[in-house]
């Protein structure tokens, strides 16, 4: 099976699905000709043209705007967010229109937009270029948050995405995108959207999270493994609505449970899956619910230190994983 | 002389890796500070890696053509004048001594002993195990639930119990006996001088929990009917000197008495059932548990599949068990899959009682003594009868009075039927 990196993974999935349907296209700002700031969608521009890979003006408003028009008339748009950062001007267009146009018309019309967007820190990009947004939208409901971690699940979510006739938010993180590797079949396949995926199987302590942190928690655990702590690792995939079955029997295993993400922590995606384990699994926990997440301040620091702090990385993981364990 | 890293500098947002294109020094060469000394591409951005160090390059680790993590080194300059940086190899050491002497004071440290997880106090509930004799490896002595699970593992008992019969805790015995209700596990209760304290034992506790169980758990309701047993009795004791001679165990009332009832049941399959939280469960087969009693405990051995035996096939399981019991050979076989409990309480001159559920059972038949008594019969006529009463305690989750009295009657319609004539042992 051939190896990938996790931005080739978004390239394949979108080259194969403008080709599978030519009512998927691809627009935002300099997704064309220039490929994308990542190179997310190099090469086609030169495939598809200009009439399915549409460079956009500077506003993101109108990119989701735009995007939902041409979905709800019929249309497949993969609508590309240049860093997830730049998604705020466009909050109302997702989240009262895409949202809930289902919903609204009883059925009569849908919104099946992919909309696309490069979040999380760690590449020295500071306040604008850092941020994780996942929970400013995860609390309404008709939308769909999908965050793969490796390249595998972001070919088979991405298809899916694509696919579904209801909105999804597609977060990818940009660290991942040259820094992960991973085997992505050439085969069409695709992922369901709302399930997550266990990376790893373990008795000790249970880690649930999402994104690059999964790599963390995979990494730590190697490492844990040899002085004899073994980790049961859940990816969330999609974060909302989340896979509630999922995140009951993985903290029911093992009744110590950390949650990372690398969001701020108050408000953050994991304090909603903090509810249903406390909810769910009273009786089966063994230790308090743990939360590793970045700091509550307003923005990724610039300097490098600061950065690090900030950061999640795979020694807090690796030291909150063995605290647990030790509990 | 020190010997500096150059490492693979980050060239640009998300970029985690670079390709050494081409080295512009070789080892040796006298480098200036911003020298370039490397050709790197990335997926972005070709650049050329400058040097931070006036120095000489002492070794290239990365060869042309190699892809390396930003951060890892590719080479080594040395350069002039600098010492030795000392600064970092002293620190190790002091740290590890820290690292160590926190390692020992968490051993000795039982402050978390006592400190109980939700999970750890529910498996030590359902598992009937005393948490002061468990050792705790967890955080400052604290009992962590895989402490527990591995106890249950290794046989579920306690320090305490452990010279106990290991199946007791999971196959309980059960029979209504008013002693067992007394036992909990209250501390409050001492004993004065003179008195002789007795230590619970597995199957004591066993029972003790399951008569708990059921009387929380399933709201008794108790009925009685009394039958008259002249046919039956002249019948039996006609048989019994002959039966006992041929078969080579006695034939006792018992037998007849689960006869009638598994017929009963097979008429009332909600009788058969079980109260399985969010449904009821009526069971296929009917196997009947009946009640043996040692000098330490009862015993609740099961009968399998008794609607497929004679009379005399019930009797000789009945006396292939109650044998079983008293030279202690029960397995744990023997006593699981029981849909029904008949208690012969009679045995014992009892003429009346009020039996607890066969937990998770919907009901318990006792068969009380076969008494002389004088009755009224049909016309006036007052007769000297054999008559026994038949008691029925029923969880009133599952049945209510009509199915349960119904059942009741057509159990007292047979055994009144029963006679040479109507019935064969075989």
């Amino acid at each position: 099976m051939p190896v990938r990196s996790y931005i080739e993974a978004v390239t394949l999935a979108l080259r194969e699905e403008m080709q599978r349907d030519e009512n998927v296209f691809i627009l935002g700002e300099d997704v064309g000709v220039r490929g994308g700031v990542f190179r997310a969608t190099a090469g086609l521009f030169e495939q598809f043209g200009e009439a399915r890979v549409m460079d956009t003006p500077l506003t993101e408003s109108a990119i989701a705007g735009v995007g939902i028009g041409a979905a709800m008339y019929g249309t497949r748009p993969v609508a590309e967010m240049q860093f997830a950062d730049f998604i705020l001007p466009a909050v109302n267009q997702i989240i009262s229109e895409a949202a809930k146009t289902r919903y609204r018309s009883n059925n009569d019309w849908t919104v099946p937009l992919t909309i696309r967007a490069p979040y999380g820190g760690g590449v020295h990009g500071a306040l604008y270029h850092s941020q994780s947004i996942e929970s400013i939208f995860a609390n309404q409901p008709g939308l769909k948050i999908v965050m793969p971690s490796t390249p595998y699940d972001v070919k088979g979510l991405l298809k899916a995405a694509v696919r579904s006739n209801d909105p999804v938010l597609f977060l990818e993180h940009k660290r991942a995108y040259r820094l992960i590797k991973g085997e992505v079949p050439d085969e069409d396949y695709t992922l369901p959207i709302g399930k997550a995926d266990v990376k790893r199987e373990g008795e000790d302590i249970t880690v649930i999270t999402y994104g690059l942190a999964v790599h963390f928690a995979l990494q730590a655990a190697e490492k844990l493994a040899e002085e004899g702590i073994s980790a049961h690792i859940l990816d969330l995939r999609t974060v909302y609505p989340l896979d509630q079955e999922a995140i009951i029997e993985a903290a029911s295993k093992t009744g110590k449970v950390l949650l990372i993400t690398e969001d701020n922590k108050e408000g953050s995606i994991i304090g909603e899956v903090s509810a249903i384990i406390a909810e769910h699994c009273l009786f089966d926990l063994d230790a308090p619910i743990r939360r590793l997440a970045g700091p509550d301040i307003p923005a990724m620091p610039y300097a490098p230190p600061m950065e690090k702090f900030f950061m999640i990385n795979p020694e807090k993981v690796e030291n909150a994983m063995r605290d647990l364990a030790e509990f | 002389m020190a010997t500096e890293k150059i490492l693979m500098p980050q060239l640009g947002e998300s970029v985690t890796e670079g390709t050494i294109g081409r080295w512009l020094v070789s080892v040796g060469d006298k480098v200036d500070k911003y020298d370039p000394i490397a050709e790197v591409t990335t997926d972005k951005v070709n650049s050329e890696v400058p040097t931070s160090f006036q120095g000489t390059i002492k070794e290239l680790i990365a060869e042309e053509g190699e892809t390396l993590q930003v951060g890892e080194v590719i080479c080594l300059i040395e350069v002039e004048g600098a010492s030795e940086a000392p600064t970092k190899e002293q620190h190790p050491p002091a740290q590890q001594e820290v690292a160590t002497s926190q390692t020992a004071s968490l051993n000795e440290d039982q402050s978390m002993k006592k400190r109980y997880s939700p999970a750890v106090l529910r498996l030590a509930q359902e598992h009937n195990i005393d948490l002061e004799h468990v050792e705790g490896t967890g955080k400052s002595g604290r009992i962590t639930r895989k402490d527990v699970q591995k106890l249950i593992a290794e046989g579920g008992v306690t320090p305490s119990e452990a010279t106990t019969a290991p199946q007791a805790s999971q196959t309980a015995p059960t029979v209504a006996n008013s002693e067992t209700q007394k036992i909990t596990s209250s501390g409050s209760i001492t004993a004065a001088q003179g008195d002789t304290e007795i230590p619970i034992t597995g199957v004591r506790r066993a029972i003790a929990n399951n008569m708990l169980k059921s009387k929380h758990e399933a709201p008794h309701a108790w009925t009685m009917m009394e039958v008259d047993v002249t046919n039956l009795v002249n019948y039996r004791n006609a048989l019994k000197n002959e039966f006992k001679a041929k078969e080579g165990f006695s034939l006792t009332f018992l037998p007849f008495f689960i006869k009638a009832t598994v017929e009963a049941l097979r008429e009332f399959p909600r009788m058969n059932s079980m109260w399985a939280g969010d449904k009821i469960i009526e069971k296929k087969d009917i196997n009947i548990s009946i009640a043996v009693a040692t000098e330490e405990a009862l015993y609740v051995p099961v009968i399998k599949q008794a609607d497929e035996l004679s009379i005399k096939g019930i009797g000789r399981s009945v006396n292939d068990l109650a044998q079983k019991v008293r030279s202690n050979k029960l397995s744990a076989e023997d006593m699981q899959g029981g849909t029904f409990t008949v208690n012969n309480t009679g045995s014992f001159g009892s003429i009346l009682s009020q039996p607890i559920i066969n937990y998770p059972q919907a009901a318990i038949l006792s068969v009380e003594s076969i008494v002389k008594r004088p009755v009224i019969m049909e016309g006036g006529m007052i007769a000297a009868r054999d008559m026994v009463n038949l008691c029925l305690s029923l969880d009133h989750r599952i049945l209510d009075g009509l199915i349960a009295g119904r059942f009741l009657a057509r159990v007292k319609e047979k055994l009144e039927k029963m006679s040479a004539e109507t019935t064969s042992i075989y």
